[in-house]
């Protein structure tokens, strides 16, 4: 944005930006149908369970040598090369934070899902292994956080990004993998035709709603899974600076609003957090995790569940 | 570029005309929703990128997307529960993008002011011709869709010209939102001369300010606005004041956040002497009662301090 400079236009202005090419019904784009959610049948969960607990946890690894296209991913290098201050307290979440946060998932019987970097399994394959010993579900979250998903890639140049990601997660944990998260939750444009194509089912990229919706590719629908970045650790933390007890607070608060929005409504609703093992899985913080959780399960009608359990009550 | 646009003179908060609202209230309590489209692909406008992250910003599209599929309507019941009726600042093309959040709002007898046609679209570089067919191609736009022609504009994004006020006021207008000068109405000169006002709007309530500028603990927010709150209402025994809360159902009405909003308009609400009011409704009543006693006021002290 420019301050205090002449504004750059020479008036007038293109004569495009007074046309309105997708001023109609709907959306501007055909990715997806427009509908409130209060509108939508009711979707329901088992045994008249009211909110779906979402709990996903990120494995990223942070390249020292990050290239930051088309931008550094949020949590990536900001200091000269080399930044070990960063790469190396990124490191500490695979390594310390992660075995915190499991464990207060274990203490509170939440199952999460593992949304990984494919570049993590050849370098900490003993986490994989770890993690595979869990009933969870993997997640592919592209290759490495400087692997970013944008237009300025080639279309097979993302093709292979996407098939490279999910092969070796694959192989890795021997699991099929149906979601995806894009690193920084960036997408070219094409990104959603090409998951489509390889196998993947939902992605959780867009945070334009509280529940899931089908969402129109190339390939045939994926499902729009609802992973709030707003309520998310990193967003709460490290971009706003809050306390960790204001984060415990406002996920309570959610968590709260979303029941009684959930039995109002007559169906059900999810609370999805996303959190990163190098943020909630310092010392300092994990208290205010485990009280979270702890306030959120303790409630009648929690289901804590993966991705995969909610999609198959959703429907197709 | 003018060191001062001339739409106002300097009047100062002491010793003004007594205002007293309706009922002999002392604080005019209004909210105003932005209700807003923004394009995934706007044409870029020379003076300010519509997205930050290169096509396509998912993360900024999808969260205002998410204000409209989710967040309106639960600001909107909320306001019911506290008897307020919305103002909403509009975009136009929302009325054919997602006319049934119009309907909703018409039906609970909602208040709609013009927002630009999108909150994609700024005002930067438009011609006087091409700004003055903006503004009124929002105005049809309302009207057609709502039966109200708007009294009051916020710009595009607060994006604005030299003459934007000229040519909304010239289109039928009588009050803006894009001046943060005050906490009572006051006059706005205007080049035609028309009976043209400043309401408080307030950058400092508006819950985008403060989540993404400020990046404020959503409790945090419910206290400050209970703050501003108790400040105004004290001093609207002295001379009624204006209080506005402008909020975005992509901000204020995400689960973690509403909360601390209810509590705030709980507080508001449980006042006596507060008058919920709407945008025009409040310009309409300065306008009636004090608009002129306010420009006589400014014209006497003026001249007091220049010794005439």
């Amino acid at each position: 944005m420019a301050f205090n400079k002449e504004p750059l236009n020479k008036e007038p202005l293109d004569t495009e930006f007074l046309r309105y090419p997708h001023r109609r019904r709907g959306m501007d784009h055909s990715r997806y149908q427009w509908s409130q959610l209060h509108e939508r049948a009711p979707v329901k969960w088992p045994d008249g369970k009211r909110l779906a607990l979402w709990v996903n946890i990120c494995v990223q690894f942070f390249p020292l040598n990050q290239r930051g296209k088309p931008f550094p991913a949020p949590g990536g290098m900001t200091m000269p090369y080399p930044d070990l201050r960063h790469f190396s307290l990124r490191d500490y979440g695979n390594r310390v934070g992660i075995f915190r946060l499991l464990d207060a998932c274990d203490r509170f019987r939440v199952k999460p899902s593992f949304a990984v970097n494919a570049a993590v399994c050849a370098r900490a394959p003993a986490l994989i292994h770890a993690l595979r010993e869990r009933d969870c579900e993997f997640v592919a979250h592209g290759w490495d956080m400087d692997s970013l998903h944008h237009g300025g890639l080639a279309r097979e140049q993302e093709a292979e990004l996407i098939e490279r990601s999910l092969d070796s997660l694959r192989d890795a944990t021997g699991a099929t993998v149906r979601g995806w998260l894009s690193p920084a939750r960036n997408e070219s444009p094409r990104t959603p035709d090409l998951l489509a194509g390889q196998g993947v089912e939902w992605f959780a990229d867009w945070v334009n709603d509280d529940m899931p919706y089908r969402f129109h590719t190339e390939g045939g629908d994926l499902w729009a899974m609802p992973l709030s970045n707003e309520l998310e650790d990193r967003f709460i933390l490290m971009q706003n600076l809050h306390s960790v007890e204001s984060w415990k607070q406002q996920v309570c608060d959610a968590g709260d609003f979303l029941l009684a929005e959930a039995e109002a409504s007559g169906g059900g609703r999810i609370l999805s957090l996303n959190l990163h093992p190098w943020l909630m899985g310092q010392p300092h913080r994990i208290a205010r995790l485990e009280a979270a959780l702890g306030h959120i399960t303790a409630k009648p009608g929690v289901w804590p569940a993966l991705p995969g359990e909610i999609l198959a009550c959703c429907g197709s | 570029m003018k060191a001062d646009l001339q739409l106002y003179d300097y009047w100062p908060y002491r010793d003004r005309p007594r205002i007293v609202w309706p009922g002999g209230a002392r604080l005019a309590f209004w909210v105003a929703p932005n209700i807003e489209f923004y394009e995934l692909d706007p044409p870029t406008n020379p003076s300010r990128k519509p997205w930050p992250r290169p096509y396509p910003d998912i993360g900024g599209y999808s969260i205002r997307d998410y204000g409209n599929r989710v967040g309106h309507e639960r600001q909107m019941r909320l306001l019911a529960r506290y008897g307020i009726r919305g103002s909403v600042s509009l975009s136009a093309a929302l009325c054919e993008h997602h006319p049934e959040i119009i309907e909703a709002c018409a039906e609970l007898d909602w208040e709609f002011f013009s927002h630009g046609i999108y909150n994609t679209r700024y005002t930067y570089g438009l011609s006087e011709e091409q700004e003055r067919e903006m503004i009124l191609d929002a105005m049809d736009t309302i009207e057609k869709h709502t039966g109200q022609r708007p009294a009051g504009y916020l710009a595009p994004a607060l994006s604005h010209s030299e003459r934007t006020m000229d040519l909304f006021a010239e289109a039928g207008g009588i009050y803006t939102c894009d001046l943060f000068h005050d906490d009572q109405p006051t006059p706005v000169r205007v080049r035609g001369g028309q009976r043209f006002i400043s309401i408080p709007y307030s950058l400092e309530m508006n819950d985008t300010i403060a989540y993404v500028v400020n990046r404020m603990e959503p409790r945090a927010y419910g206290e400050m606005l209970r703050d501003n709150f108790d400040r105004l209402y004290a001093e609207g025994e002295t001379s009624g004041t204006v209080m506005c809360i402008p909020t975005h159902n992509y901000q204020v009405s995400c689960p973690h956040r509403l909360r601390a909003f209810e509590q705030a308009l709980e507080y508001i609400t449980g006042h006596d002497g507060v008058w919920v009011a709407t945008g025009r409704e409040i310009a309409n009543y300065f306008l009636e009662h004090y608009h002129d006693a306010a420009l006589e006021d400014i014209r006497r002290k003026r001249e007091a301090a220049h010794g005439i």
